[in-house]
C-alpha cells in the first residue's frame, strides 16, 4: 500500500501543479483544492500506515495498547484540513472577484495593477 | 438556483439534527474521535444547508448573532480558558479539572472549554465564508 | 578612596543599560518638560559618568569585569570589561553626552520633534557605551551596528529633507557594511581562539584572546583585513571618508556628539583595543598607518577648501582621525601615548567648537564663514570658548592640544628611516588645522560686524555650558595634566599597549635637543598655520571649487557609481523574474525547486526506501486509484460543476483512506469540509464562463513534463522519508500521558486542546484571519461599488 500511496500522491501533485500552470484562474483554485489533500496525505503516509487501531485510550485502559497508528501527524493533518479549506475559500472568493472586475479568467490579461 | 422542494423541507430539520449532532461531538471528542474542529465544521454545515435551502438571509436571522462575532467570541473564551490557568499559578493554557462529572457532559475542565471556544471559531469562519459568499450571489 | 566596594548595580551593566531604559520615556518627558527636557535627560548620562568616575583613578593593568549567563544551555554570555581604555571612552560618551543633552534643549527649543530626539540619542549613547564595555566580541558587534543604525536616525532627523536622507543612508550603507565584515573577522577570530586552546565562550573574549597568539594563526591576514576594514569604514578613513562630511546634514548638537567622541571614535577604539592582539606586525603597521595618513593629509588638507563652519570641522575632524589611526599604526610607546593624549584633546575641543559652530549658525543664521564677522561684543561667552577650543585645536600652548602636538612630533622624530616625511606630513596636516582653526574661531568674532539673516545676540545659557566647560577644560589639563594621567591616562595607554606604562606629560619639556627641535616644529606649524589663514581668508571660494571639482572623482563619486549601479541591476533583475504572468512565476518556482530538492537526492543514490508494512488489500486498491481518478477528472473536465463533482469524489475517497488506516477524526474532518467546500464551489463558480482552453500544445506539454517530474519526485520523497525511523519520543509521550495526564481517551483530540493547545489557539487565530479575508474582500469592494455608482 504505502508504493501505491506514494503513487497515488505523486500523481495528485502532478495534476494540481499542471492546473495551477494554466492560465484559467479557475484552473488555478481547483489546482490549489488538489494541492491540500495532496499534501496531508502525504504527511498522514508518511507518518506511517496502520489498520484499524485509533490512536485511542479504550475504556477502562489508561494507555492505548501498543501498536495504534501515530496521533502526531493526525492531529497536524486535522488542523490542515481546517486551514486548508479557509485557504481555499480565500483563493475562490479573490478569483471570483477578480472575474467581476475584470472581467477575465484568462490570468494573462492580469497583468496591470489597475483595473 | 431554484432548490428543489426535498432539499427545503429536509433542511428545517436537519439543521437542528445535525446542530444536536455537533455539540454531541464537540463534547465527545476528549474520549471519542470528535472534537471541537469537527463539531464546528457540523454545525457550520448544517447553517450552511439552511442557506442552501431557504438564503442566506433566512440563514442569518436563525443564528441570531453576525458570524465574525461567534468567532470573536470563540477566540476568546479559547483564550480565556487557557489564562484561566495563570489564576492558579500554572502556565498558560495548562488543563484544570474539576473534579466531579457533571450529568450529561461528563468531566468538566478548562480543556473543554478551550475546545468550545475552537468550536465557535472554526463554526463563526466557516459561516463568515459561507454567508458572505451567498450573500454575494443574491 | 572609601567606596563601596560592591555597589547594588554594577556601573557597566547601569551604563549599557539605563540610557535604553529611558529611551521610551523620552517622548513623555519631552512633552511634559518642554525646554527643560535637556536639563533632566542630561541626568542619565551624569549618572553613569558619576558612577564610573568612582573607578577612578585606575591604575595601568586594573580591569573591571562583570559576566552574566545569558543563554547557558548555549554557553553564551554577557561579558563586560573596563580598563583604562574603556574608561576613557566611557567618561567621555557620558561627560559630553550630558552637556550635548542639555545643548540640544536650547538648541532644538520648542521643536516638537524633540522627544524623538533624545530618544535616538538616548539609544545612541547606550549602543556606544555597550561598543566600549563589552567584553564579548559578539555583544560588541551587535552594539557596534546599533550605532550605526541610531546614527542613522540622527544624521537624517530632518528627514523631509533629500539631503539629510541620503546623507544618513551614505552613513548607513558604508559603516554598517563595514560592520559586516567586521562581523566575520570576529568570527574567524573565535575560531582562531578555539583552535588556540581557548573552550567555549572564552573564544568570543576579548580578554581572553588577548592571552593567546592569534597574530601567529593562520587567519591572521584574514582577520585583520576584515577587522580593519570594520574601523575603517566606521572612523571615516580613506576611501571610506566621504560619510563623515556629508553627515553634516544632521542637526548641529549631532554633529557635536558624533563626530567628537563617540561614533567615529568607535573605530579608533576598536583599534586600539585590538593593537594588543593584532598589533606589532609588518601588516599592521604598514596598513594602518598608511590608511590614516591619507586620511590625515586629505583631511588637512580638505579644511582649507571649505567656507561652512560645520564643514571645515568635519575635514578636521578627518585629519584628527587620520592622525589618530596612523599612531596606533605606528604603535610605539611614545606613538601610544600621542594618540591617548590628542584623542582626549581632540574630544574636548571638537565637541566645544561644533557647539560654537552651532550657536554662530543658531544666532546670526549662517554658518558661512565669508559673511561673519564682529560678533566678539554680541556673543562674548561663545567667542571666548571658540577661542580657547581653537586655540588647542591649533595647539597652542598651554591648552591640552599643545601638549598633543609636541607629543606628535616627538613620535615622528622617533621613526626611523621615514620619520623625515612622517614628520613632513604631520607638519602640512597641522599647518592646515592650525589655519582651520583660525577660520572656525578667529573669523567669525573679529574683524567687522557682517550683516546677517538673523540679529545676533549671545546664546541662551544650555548652548554655553558646554562649549565653555569643555574649552575650559581643555586649558585646564594643558596647565596642570597631572590629574588625567594619573586617573586615566596611563591606564589608557597600557591598555591598548598590553604593557604597563606611566605618561608624563609636561608643557616645558627643557633645553635638551629633540626637545628644543620638536618646540620649534610647534612655532614653525603656528606661524605657516597663520600664514595659510590670511591666504585662504582671501581667497576661499576659488580653492573650495577646485576642492570640489577634485572630489567629483574622489570615493564618493564611487558610492554614488555603486548605488546607481545596484539599482539598475535590481531593476533588470526585477524586470527578467517578474515579467506579471502569473504561471511564469510558478513555472520558475517550480523548476528551481525541482533542482534544488532532486540534487540532495541524487547524492544519496543508491536512496534506501521505506518497507511496506501493511500489505495489499484489494478494496484498498480500488479507493487509492479512485482519490487519483477524480482528481484527473477534474482536470480533465470542462464544465466546471462536473469538476467540482470530481474533486468531491476524491475527497470523498479520502475520508474513506482515513477511515481505513485508524485515523476516525480525520475521516470526519475531511468529510464535513467536503460538503462544505463542495457547497462553496457551487456558490462562486455557478456563474462563471465555462474552461476553455487557450495555451498551445507546446506549452502544455511543457508544463504536463514539470509537472509529471514534480509529482515522481514527490512520490520519491514518500518513499524515502517513509525509511527514515524517526524518533517517536514525543508521539510516545503523548500516547501515555495522554490519560493519566491529560485526563482524556481519545489522543488526537487530547494533542489538540491540551498538549499542543498553545498551536491550536495560534491555528484558530488564522482561521479567524482568512474568514475576515474573505469578509472584507466581499464586503468592503462590493460598498466601494455601492458608493461608485
Amino acid at each position: 500500500m504505502l508504493y501505491l500511496l506514494a503513487l497515488v500522491i505523486g500523481g495528485l501533485f502532478a495534476v494540481a501543479l499542471y492546473l495551477m500552470l494554466r492560465r484559467n484562474i479557475v484552473q488555478l483554485v481547483f489546482g490549489l483544492l488538489i494541492l491540500g489533500p495532496a499534501t496531508n496525505l502525504l504527511i498522514f503516509t508518511v507518518g506511517g500506515l496502520v489498520r484499524a487501531s485509533p490512536p485511542i485510550v479504550p475504556n477502562g485502559a489508561t494507555a492505548p495498547p501498543p501498536g495504534v497508528a501515530d496521533p502526531l501527524p493526525q492531529a497536524l493533518v486535522l488542523t490542515a484540513i481546517v486551514i486548508g479549506f479557509a485557504l481555499t475559500a480565500f483563493a475562490a472568493v479573490l478569483v471570483k472577484r477578480v472575474y467581476k472586475v475584470t472581467g477575465t479568467d484568462d490570468s494573462d490579461e492580469l497583468r496591470s495593477t489597475d483595473t | 438556483m431554484i432548490p428543489s422542494l426535498i432539499l427545503r423541507t429536509s433542511a428545517r430539520s436537519l439543521l437542528v439534527l445535525l446542530l444536536l449532532f455537533s455539540v454531541f461531538e464537540l463534547l465527545r471528542g476528549h474520549n471519542d474521535p470528535g472534537g471541537g474542529f469537527i463539531g464546528g465544521l457540523l454545525a457550520a454545515a448544517a447553517f450552511s444547508l439552511y442557506a442552501l435551502a431557504y438564503g442566506v438571509d433566512p440563514a442569518r436571522a436563525v443564528l441570531r448573532l453576525h458570524p465574525l462575532t461567534v468567532a470573536g467570541a470563540g477566540l476568546l473564551v479559547a483564550a480565556a480558558a487557557g489564562a484561566a490557568a495563570l489564576v492558579r499559578g500554572e502556565s498558560f493554557l495548562t488543563g484544570l479539572w474539576y473534579p466531579d462529572p457533571l450529568p450529561g457532559i461528563g468531566k468538566v475542565s478548562s480543556v473543554l472549554v478551550f475546545d468550545v471556544g475552537v468550536y465557535l471559531v472554526v463554526l463563526g469562519t466557516t459561516l463568515l465564508i459561507v454567508f458572505t459568499l451567498g450573500g454575494e450571489e443574491e | 578612596m572609601g567606596y563601596d566596594p560592591t555597589p547594588m548595580i554594577d556601573p557597566m551593566i547601569l551604563a549599557v543599560l539605563l540610557p535604553f531604559a529611558v529611551v521610551p520615556l523620552a517622548p513623555a518627558l519631552a512633552r511634559a518638560l518642554g525646554r527643560w527636557t535637556g536639563w533632566v535627560v542630561a541626568v542619565v548620562p551624569a549618572g553613569i559618568f558619576l558612577s564610573i568616575w568612582r573607578w577612578l583613578p585606575i591604575a595601568p593593568g586594573q580591569v573591571h569585569t562583570t559576566v552574566y549567563s545569558w543563554v547557558p544551555d548555549l554557553g553564551v554570555q554577557l561579558a563586560f570589561l573596563a580598563d583604562g581604555l574603556s574608561i576613557t571612552f566611557v567618561l567621555l560618551i557620558t561627560g559630553i553626552g550630558a552637556l550635548v543633552c542639555i545643548y540640544a534643549g536650547g538648541y532644538l527649543g520648542s521643536d516638537p520633534r524633540l522627544g524623538r530626539f533624545y530618544a535616538y540619542l538616548l539609544a545612541f549613547m547606550g549602543a556606544m557605551l555597550g561598543v566600549v564595555l563589552s567584553d564579548n566580541v559578539i555583544t560588541l558587534f551587535v552594539f557596534w551596528e546599533l550605532t550605526s543604525v541610531t546614527s542613522y536616525l540622527l544624521i537624517g532627523f530632518d528627514h523631509h529633507t533629500e539631503n539629510a536622507r541620503s546623507s544618513a543612508l551614505k552613513a548607513l550603507v558604508v559603516t554598517a557594511a563595514g560592520g559586516l565584515a567586521l562581523l566575520v573577522g570576529f568570527i574567524l577570530m573565535m575560531i582562531a581562539g578555539g583552535q588556540l586552546g581557548l573552550d567555549g565562550a572564552e573564544a568570543g573574549r576579548l580578554s581572553a584572546l588577548a592571552n593567546v597568539d592569534l597574530r601567529g594563526h593562520g587567519y591572521y591576514p584574514a582577520i585583520f583585513a576584515l577587522v580593519l576594514l570594520g574601523c575603517l569604514t566606521k572612523s571615516a578613513q580613506w576611501p571610506f571618508h566621504f560619510w563623515l562630511p556629508a553627515a553634516m546634514a544632521g542637526p548641529t548638537p549631532v554633529s557635536s556628539y558624533l563626530h567628537s567622541a563617540t561614533m567615529v571614535k568607535a573605530g579608533i577604539y576598536l583599534l586600539a583595543r585590538l593593537h594588543p592582539m593584532l598589533g606589532e606586525t609588518w601588516l599592521w603597521n604598514d596598513f594602518v598607518t598608511f590608511f590614516g595618513l591619507i586620511t590625515m593629509l586629505l583631511g588637512a588638507i580638505g579644511t582649507v577648501g571649505q567656507k561652512d563652519l560645520k564643514r571645515i570641522l568635519a575635514y578636521s575632524t578627518l585629519a584628527v582621525l587620520g592622525t589618530l589611526v596612523m599612531l596606533i599604526g605606528i604603535g610605539t610607546e611614545v606613538a601610544i601615548k600621542t594618540a591617548v593624549v590628542y584623542l582626549f584633546a581632540h574630544a574636548l575641543y571638537k565637541a566645544s567648537l561644533f557647539m560654537v559652530a552651532g550657536n554662530v549658525d543658531h544666532e546670526t543664521g549662517t554658518r558661512d564663514v565669508n559673511v561673519l564677522g564682529g560678533l566678539r561684543r554680541l556673543m562674548p561667552f561663545t567667542a571666548a570658548a571658540g577661542t580657547l577650543a581653537a586655540l588647542s585645536k591649533a595647539g597652542a600652548p598651554p591648552m591640552f592640544g599643545f601638549i598633543g602636538k609636541e607629543l606628535l612630533y616627538t613620535t615622528q622624530i622617533s621613526i626611523e628611516n621615514v620619520g623625515a616625511w612622517l614628520i613632513l606630513a604631520a607638519l602640512v596636516a597641522n599647518v592646515a588645522l592650525v589655519a582651520s582653526a583660525l577660520m572656525v574661531s578667529v573669523k567669525p568674532f573679529l574683524g567687522r560686524l557682517q550683516e546677517t539673516p538673523k540679529k545676533p545676540h549671545e546664546a541662551p545659557l544650555s548652548m554655553l555650558v558646554g562649549p565653555v566647560l569643555l574649552a575650559g577644560l581643555g586649558l585646564l589639563r594643558g596647565l596642570q595634566p597631572e590629574p588625567f594621567e594619573n586617573n586615566v591616562g596611563s591606564a589608557a595607554a597600557s591598555a591598548i599597549l598590553g604593557d604597563t606604562v606611566t605618561m608624563k606629560l609636561k608643557l616645558w619639556h627643557g633645553v635638551d635637543p629633540s626637545a628644543l627641535a620638536v618646540m620649534g616644529l610647534s612655532f614653525l606649524t603656528l606661524a605657516a598655520g597663520y600664514w595659510l589663514f590670511t591666504l585662504i581668508r582671501a581667497r576661499v571660494s576659488p580653492i573650495g571649487g577646485a576642492m570640489r571639482r577634485a572630489a567629483e572623482f574622489g570615493p564618493a563619486r564611487w558610492y554614488e557609481l555603486a548605488l546607481a549601479g545596484l539599482y539598475r541591476g535590481a531593476e533588470r533583475v526585477t524586470r527578467v523574474i517578474q515579467d506579471g504572468y502569473l504561471r511564469h512565476y510558478l513555472f520558475t518556482i517550480l523548476v528551481v525547486a525541482l533542482v534544488v530538492a532532486v540534487w540532495p537526492l541524487v547524492q544519496a543514490m543508491p536512496l534506501e526506501l521505506g518497507v511496506d508494512t501493511v500489505g495489499w488489500r484489494a478494496h484498498e486498491i480500488v479507493v487509492a486509484f479512485l482519490v487519483l481518478a477524480g482528481a484527473i477528472l477534474a482536470a480533465v473536465l470542462r464544465s466546471r460543476l462536473a469538476s467540482v463533482a470530481a474533486l468531491g469524489a476524491m475527497g470523498a475517497a479520502i475520508v474513506v483512506l482515513f477511515m481505513l488506516f485508524s485515523a476516525p477524526d480525520l475521516a470526519m474532518t475531511q468529510m464535513v469540509v467536503e460538503t462544505l467546500t463542495v457547497i462553496l464551489l457551487v456558490l462562486v463558480f455557478y456563474h462563471l464562463p465555462p474552461v476553455v482552453r487557450r495555451s498551445g500544445a507546446a506549452s502544455r506539454s511543457r508544463d504536463l513534463l514539470v509537472a509529471i517530474g514534480f509529482g515522481a519526485l514527490m512520490s520519491v520523497l514518500v518513499l524515502a522519508v517513509a525509511a527514515v525511523h524517526p524518533a517517536k519520543d514525543v508521539s510516545e509521550y503523548f500516547l501515555a500521558e495522554s490519560y493519566p495526564s491529560a485526563h482524556g481517551q481519545n489522543v488526537v483530540n487530547v494533542i489538540l486542546v491540551d498538549f499542543r493547545a498553545m498551536d491550536t489557539l495560534g491555528e484558530i487565530a488564522v482561521l479567524a484571519v482568512a474568514g475576515l479575508g474573505v469578509f472584507a474582500l466581499v464586503r468592503l469592494r462590493a460598498r466601494r461599488e455601492e458608493e461608485g455608482s
